[in-house]
């Protein structure tokens, strides 16, 4: 279930609190948006679902439209330009000036504020010391590898001590083996930054490590938001499901049983009443040849295989018909049902496996 | 439910095994052919080829190679190179000055009237440059429209000075270098100047310590571009600036006049200019062009 209420900071109060509407078009961004200092919050989404658009606005890059406000720390930010704004920005290709060593990178900002030119190489030598990079002082972005780069961006960003820290796609840029390791740092240096990070990525993994608030954006709107783990559980659209691999369906709760809307009812153990979600795992999906005689599970319904594909280290199985559902399958299981795309099979799922909770 | 399944896909499984693939053949020239021409290429190459060497080739064989430190130690040659490199380097100062912020407005900037502004920029490129003499002199002339108020309020008459000499090279060679500048600012990333910005660059500060940085080969070929231009500048300075020697009088002047009576001189002189250029073309070569391609 969602969290009882975000943490919600007062327009005067610390902290983020903004309202991001940006019209483009016939897209429209209206995202609601707050957070303590201390607080990491991941926006989560689809390509084009505006992520990126509401970073640029609270930057200050893209103008906010009619309707928007931007607080933060009780200053009211919405007309003040990029320059001004106490806010660092870690891009998603991290846009580091190709022609300043990594220190004078991370010395760019300091100076920009008005530090003298010693005082910012001491301050931008300090911090490559604390991201393990002193060895790359004199190092042209060009030569850093994508990890090294990338901490020298975040660096870059933060050496200008800002009370916003934005993150666009902060570990795309870089290969599964370096990802592991940075994913690992910034959350170490996340966890030491004072005010308020907010993070865009469409990966559901970045999100939830990263973040202790995660705000799903879809289409320019906020569609859930809360802790990884109730997200993780309890998701509300499509998108999310999937992004946490589970089933999910929306119906009607009367008492156990919650009746879909496109036909067949889903047998649960919690007892609710009116719309409601439910949700189950692929795992929790077992397949039969022929229709189960004997079998306790309540939940059975006829399917056609439309697709299979190896899924880590079993076979994830896409299945049409009455309902359509992903199940997940060992490969020896799999070869001894003989599925192929076109067999017809039986499904059925144990109600203590399903998890339904309020629409 | 029998509705048309889609068919299997299982083929595409090992796809990730071909990423890395096709990085392989970088460091080849694509686009370059082994084997012969087609004769129909080849033959109109090579008389193209020969038709921009040729004169080259002339002016070396019939250089005045005897008595050519005598023709080149003559005070009127130095006066007249002094002269054209001056006014050639002044007119491209010119054109940096106030071409560089003029291309960064066309390439940065969204304004109405821009392709029309832009298009007028490039005018002078193909305006024949005596045509571009006789407006000079209609402008800026001492019955120009502004000239004439340069004249009254501050007693400054420009043609046939040096300062006009300045003034109808610059007005030939800038547009050389807007273009060339602009071609870079627009390949280079803008967002580059949005991260200054969030460091807290001003605008200005974000072009002046990001972009300018960023796009100095492009405004050093630009320069170099316009530089050689303003060099051979012939119609619009012979036209508003006139012709008098240790003034207004450039090399392309001096060999034109000298052409008149004395080849020899007229071929000196030439082979001064060729080697200015050849020097030009080399420092091209070297620095930018490579780096460019």
């Amino acid at each position: 279930m969602t969290e009882t209420d975000p943490v919600t900071a007062a327009p005067s109060g610390k902290g983020l609190d903004a309202r991001l509407v940006v019209r483009r078009g016939s897209f429209r961004l209206d995202v609601e948006l707050s957070a303590a200092p201390g607080d990491v919050v991941a926006l989560l989404g689809p390509n084009g679902a505006g992520k990126t658009t509401a970073l640029r606005a609270l930057a200050g890059l893209t103008p906010l439209s009619e309707g928007g406000r931007l607080w933060l720390d009780g200053v009211r930010l919405d007309r003040t330009p990029p320059e001004s704004r106490p806010v660092g920005v870690v891009f998603q290709d991290y846009l580091l000036f190709p022609h300043l060593s990594a220190l004078d990178n991370i010395a760019f900002g300091p100076r920009c504020r008005g530090v003298p030119k010693a005082e910012a190489r001491t301050q931008a030598a300090a911090w490559l010391e604390r991201m393990g990079l002193a060895e790359f002082a004199g190092t042209r972005p060009r030569r850093l590898s994508g990890g090294q780069a990338q901490r020298v961006a975040v660096a870059r960003a933060l050496a200008t001590r800002p009370r916003l820290l934005l993150l666009d796609e902060p570990l795309a840029a870089l290969d599964a083996r370096t990802r592991l390791d940075v994913r690992a740092q910034l959350r170490h240096h996340l966890a030491d930054f004072e005010a308020v990070a907010v993070l865009v990525t469409h990966d559901p993994l970045d999100a939830m490590v990263l973040a202790d608030r995660l705000v799903v954006v879809e289409d320019g709107r906020v569609v859930q938001e809360g802790g990884p783990s109730d997200i993780a559980r309890g998701p509300r659209t499509d998108y999310i499901a999937q992004l946490v691999g589970l089933n999910l369906y929306r119906g009607e709760a009367e008492g156990h049983t919650v009746r879909l809307e496109a036909g067949p009812a889903i047998t649960t153990t919690e007892r609710l009443d009116g719309p409601v979600f439910v949700a189950f795992p692929p795992g929790a999906v077992t397949l039969h040849r022929d229709r189960p005689s004997g079998s306790s599970a309540r939940n059975l319904w006829q399917c056609r295989v439309a697709g299979l594909e190896t899924h880590g280290d079993q076979i994830r199985v896409d299945l049409t018909g009455e309902l359509p559902l992903a199940a997940d399958l060992t490969t020896v299981a799999t070869a001894e049902l003989g599925l192929r795309p076109g067999s017809s099979v039986w499904a059925t799922v144990k109600a203590a496996q399903t998890h339904a909770y309020p629409a | 439910m029998s509705d048309p399944v889609t068919p299997p896909d299982i083929s595409d499984a090992p796809a990730d095994t071909l990423t890395g693939g096709p990085r392989r053949g970088r460091g080849r020239t694509p686009g370059r052919m082994r084997g012969g021409a087609p004769l129909p290429l080849l033959l109109p190459a090579l008389v193209g080829l020969v038709f921009l060497l040729l004169p080259l080739v002339a002016l070396l064989v019939r250089a005045p190679w005897g008595s050519l430190s005598e023709q080149l130690a003559k005070p009127e040659v130095w006066q007249a190179l002094r002269l054209s490199l001056f006014s050639a380097t002044a007119a491209t100062a010119v054109s940096l000055v106030l071409g560089v912020p003029l291309a960064w407005l066309l390439a940065r900037t969204e304004f109405p009237g821009r392709g029309l502004v832009r298009a007028l920029v490039t005018l002078p490129l193909v305006l024949p440059p005596v045509v571009g003499g006789v407006a000079l002199l209609l402008a800026l002339g001492r019955n120009g429209v502004v000239g004439r108020l340069l004249d009254s309020w501050f007693g400054i008459t420009l043609p046939f000075t040096t300062a006009g000499v300045v003034v109808a090279e610059a007005f030939v060679a800038m547009p050389f270098l807007v273009i060339s500048v602009e071609g870079t600012l627009r390949a280079a990333d803008p967002r580059y100047e949005e991260a200054a910005m969030t460091l807290g660059a001003s605008r200005f500060t974000a072009f002046r310590r990001v972009t300018l940085p960023l796009i100095a080969p492009g405004i050093a070929a630009g320069s170099v571009l316009a530089w050689a231009r303003a060099l051979g500048e012939f119609g619009a300075t012979i036209t508003f600036a006139g012709n008098f020697p240790g003034r207004t009088q450039t090399m392309p002047l001096a060999v034109y006049l000298a052409l008149q009576n004395d080849s020899d001189a007229a071929i000196a002189l030439s082979l001064v200019l060729l080697l200015v250029s050849v020097a030009v073309l080399a420092g091209l070569r070297d620095r930018w062009m490579t780096a460019a391609s």
